[in-house]
């Protein structure tokens, strides 16, 4: 039995007809960094409201360490929230705004100021506690609210896109930190983003959801190797998705009928990354440059393949692509290996 | 503009310290009308009884108006669309219907015209000041910081205690002064509602304007213009102090 | 889950109840009652005889019995009700010329700017009205500092006589209501975007048809909403023709006001008061239809 359990949950705000989560189930270990991702209005965000117990779904159970919490009101589940906009209290110091969580548990004065200034150790803000909300960056806004839930030392914590205010230098230096916090402390982070980067950079397991539902749950690399569907091959990453369908001897092979060097008893979509191909002479593939992007250290070219209607996008270094222009007759190798058929 | 605006108001101002008997003959600077407006007895009951109507019905509509707004915050509840609007409804009446049909209606139920009548009546049209600066205040005001407060152990008491009650409280001050400059300047409803004991300072001050236009009566406008601006000044200072 | 929400529906609807009900009653109730008053009959001591119903208090608004008894057309009420609505409808004009540039001015300024320049456009308006047009009284009256200046200055060489006309009440009314016209057209302006009258200059348009066809139907909610907060004060205004108009120049507000004081008509006043309510409500209607034409007009062309 997992640490955080979600069974079967659904829910629909009161007077609406539409469903907002559709029998998600999920379990969370203790010490995992979990990530909830997906498009807006996939329900992620929802889900982390049920967690905190801001929202109490429909159906379903949540139960934390074999305790059922959907019946605990927010002040008194030993979760705790990073919010989106930070939801710092403008009228608090830092100080009195970490410590407010201890506060309102009854903890001594001189515990919760030890408490507080070990948080805003650990997020490497020591010496701001006199200051006030509105006299920080984002960056440091965001460490605060970050500090003033784990000085709580909650079992779990829920963060709401915490990143997506920052720019990108900071997001991207702020992923480190999150990671060694968590880390650090132990906890159980749920994570909820629409940045697959991010996701893929952080997680140690990912749930892709959509419309509701959960679409694939795994950790990274079988996210973005292996994804289940074509909504989150697409979704993660960029991908080419080709149609296949078996020959005589059970290889698959394109509309053209070129075999692809993979077996299989029935039509496919078959699912290859852009930089898994490459520019041979050899290649099993041939086709035509229809369009190129130089965007620094690779450049992306959109191949029109013969005999066939299918384009691929393919990725190369910079240095491996000098040379190649528009109109070009080029060939495309690749490791059969680095293929995927999508379950159809 | 802004001339045409306050050049009025200056002459006024400037004219009531005027040391002649005439208004408006210019005569040498003198405080002497101040002196005798605060002299006059009628002047100290009116600018009592003025303070305690704006003081009474200032108090009574922002509390009105402060759990109104705290009524409309979150999910809108049913009716609320016209529950709004009407909390507005005194502004968009003549005030000298108003003051008709309270009288009107004051006396067929029995309410002597007097103080408890007048800060009644005050305290209604006070309420649209008060509530629209308070619910203004709360449409800006981010409702994850209630909830922030809630998953940090804060229960619904004291979330409001400790939250929502210090972040609103700016706003609950200036719509006080506010309320409390309108019921200051109000004079066709007090016209008709105060009785002779309850005189406010603008029906005493509208008594000597019709005896005749002098420096006293330009020292008693000032007054009471000098008494407006420091408060509304006042509220702006609280409405840039919460800004920040 | 639902019985939770309509819970807290119910508190919070508790909370909101004191104010409304506290204005139901003290708004609601003489509204009612006054329109009763307007339709009993008039006691002989000053005050009513509940039950005697009449429309006798409307009838003389509009007729009167001369001395053989017959009943004829009586314009004199009409004639005061016409020349509010005038004052009123010459006042909306001229807040709206001075006002439409001050606001369009205010909004094309620099935000820090522009918020103290609408505060000290809305200062003068907390001050009391009665003081606002007295200031007018010092001015205006005979020998009085208008007078002088233009004396001085040769312009004229004898008193301007303004005080105590409709030319008094006019300026005194514009004085009075300007930042009612310039606060709306200014929040409307505020939210335009200016790029569009660039746009407009880019596509040839001359600066009049820039105003007229990109600015004007822009901010035309605010120009409609400040012509309506002019009008309603204005129409049943009384301090300004009690002080500036005297006794030649009597508006609603003074009639209304004779019938409670002098005249002691009850059912009389409240008549008078119930039309002016209607003629208010009228002009509320009118730009409710407006608003909501343009707003069909506006989703009908995406």
């Amino acid at each position: 039995m997992g640490f955080l359990e979600v069974e079967a949950v659904s829910h629909q705000y009161a007077g609406t007809d539409a469903q907002v989560l559709n029998e998600v189930s999920l379990t969370i270990q203790e010490n995992e960094f979990f990530t909830l991702l997906g498009p807006s209005g996939c329900g992620k965000t929802t889900m982390l409201r049920i967690l905190a117990g801001f929202e109490v779904p429909s159906r379903g159970r949540v139960t934390l360490d074999g305790q059922d919490i959907l019946r605990i009101p927010p002040w008194r589940r030993p979760v705790n929230t990073v919010f989106q906009s930070y939801a710092l209290f403008p009228h608090l110091t830092i100080l009195r705004n970490v410590t407010f969580g201890l506060k309102m548990r009854g903890v001594a004065k001189a515990d919760r100021h030890g408490a507080a200034r070990r948080a805003l150790d650990l997020v490497r803000l020591d010496g701001f506690a006199d200051r006030m909300p509105s006299d920080l960056s984002g960056g440091q806004q965001q460490r605060v609210a970050l500090a003033r839930a784990l000085a709580c030392q909650p079992r779990l914590l829920l963060l709401d896109e915490p990143l997506s205010a920052l720019d990108y230098k900071l997001r991207k230096e702020m992923q480190g930190e999150l990671k060694r916090i968590q880390r650090e402390t132990g906890t159980s982070f749920v994570f909820v983003t629409h940045d697959q980067e991010e996701a893929l950079a952080m997680s140690d397991r990912i749930a892709v959801m959509r419309q509701g539902t959960l679409e694939q749950v795994g950790n990274p690399s079988d996210i973005y190797d292996r994804p289940s569907s074509d909504f989150v091959a697409e979704f993660i990453g960029d991908s080419n998705l080709l149609n296949a369908a078996p020959d005589s001897q059970g290889r698959l092979c394109l509309p053209g009928g070129r075999a692809l060097g993979i077996r299989g008893d029935a039509p496919a979509r078959v699912m290859i990354r852009p930089e898994a191909l490459r520019i041979a002479p050899d290649g099993n593939l041939s086709g035509q440059v229809t369009d190129l992007v130089y965007s620094g250290a690779a450049t992306r070219f959109l191949v029109a393949l013969d005999g066939g209607e299918e384009t691929v996008q393919i990725q190369q270094t910079s240095t491996e692509a000098a040379g190649i222009s528009m109109g070009d007759k080029v060939c495309l190798a690749y490791d059969p290996q680095q293929l995927w058929v999508v379950a159809p | 503009m802004y001339v045409y605006l306050y050049i009025p108001l200056l002459i006024l101002i400037v004219f009531s310290f005027n040391g002649g008997r005439m208004a408006t003959i210019w005569e040498g600077f003198s405080l002497r009308w101040y002196a005798e407006v605060m002299q006059s007895d009628q002047f100290r009951a009116a600018t009592v009884n003025s303070l305690v109507v704006a003081s009474c019905a200032a108090f009574l509509a922002t509390t009105l108006a402060t759990l109104a707004a705290l009524g409309f915050r979150g999910r809108p509840i049913r009716g609320q669309g016209m529950m709004v609007p009407f909390l507005s409804f005194p502004l968009v009446i003549p005030e000298i219907v108003t003051a008709v049909a309270t009288l009107i209606f004051f006396i067929s139920i029995g309410v002597p015209l007097g103080m408890v009548g007048l800060i009644a009546a005050h305290t209604v049209f006070c309420i649209p000041f008060a509530f629209i600066t308070i619910k203004a205040r709360m449409d800006v005001m981010d409702d994850t910081l209630e909830q922030a407060a809630n998953d940090l152990y804060a229960d619904p008491r004291r979330t409001f205690f400790s939250v929502t009650l210090p972040l609103l409280w700016p706003a609950i001050l200036a719509g006080f002064i506010l309320a409390f400059i309108v019921s200051l300047d109000d004079f066709v409803i007090s016209l008709f509602l105060a009785g002779p004991s309850s005189t406010t300072l603008p029906i005493y001050m509208f008594g000597m304007m019709r005896l005749g236009v002098t420096p006293a009566v330009n020292a008693v406008s000032t007054i009471l213009l000098v008494m407006s601006v420091l408060f509304v000044l006042i509220a702006a200072w609280i409405n840039r102090m919460q800004r920040k | 889950m639902s019985t939770a929400a309509s819970v807290a529906g119910r508190r919070r609807a508790g909370l909101a109840a004191p104010a409304i009900l506290c204005i139901a009653f003290f708004m609601g109730g003489p509204m009612c009652i006054m329109v009763f008053v307007s339709l009993v009959e008039r006691a002989p001591d000053g005050g009513v005889i509940w039950g005697n119903f009449t429309t006798d208090a409307y009838k003389q608004f509009l007729f009167e019995e001369n001395l053989l008894g017959e009943t004829t057309l009586n314009a004199d009420y009409l004639r005061i009700y016409l020349r509010s609505a005038l004052l009123a409808g010459f006042t909306v004009l001229a807040t709206l010329i001075v006002g439409f540039p001050t606001a369009m001015y205010i909004a094309m300024q620099h935000p820090r700017r522009r918020a103290l320049l609408i505060f000290f456009l809305s200062l003068p308006f907390w001050v009391n009205l009665l003081v606002r047009n007295y200031a007018w009284l010092l001015l205006l009256r005979a020998n009085g500092l208008l007078d002088q200046a233009a004396m001085a200055l040769r312009l004229t060489s004898e008193p301007l006589n303004i005080l105590y006309s409709n030319t008094a009440i006019a300026i005194g009314l514009t004085y009075s209501f300007l930042p009612l016209m310039v606060l709306p057209i200014y929040a409307a302006m505020e939210k335009f975007d200016f790029s569009l009258v660039e746009a407009a200059f880019d596509l040839g348009a001359s600066r009049w048809q820039a105003l007229m066809h990109v600015i004007v139907p822009g901010v035309k909610g605010g120009i409609v909403a400040g012509c309506l907060l002019v009008f309603i004060p204005g129409l049943g205004s009384y301090v300004t023709p009690v002080l500036l108009g005297g006794s030649k120049s009597l508006m609603i507000g003074n009639l209304i006001e004779t019938q409670f004081a002098a005249a002691r008509n009850w059912p009389f006043g409240a008549a008078l008061a119930f039309v002016l309510l209607m003629m208010v409500m009228a002009a509320a209607l009118l730009r409710a239809a407006l608003l909501r034409k343009s707003r069909r007009a506006k989703s009908s062309n995406p």
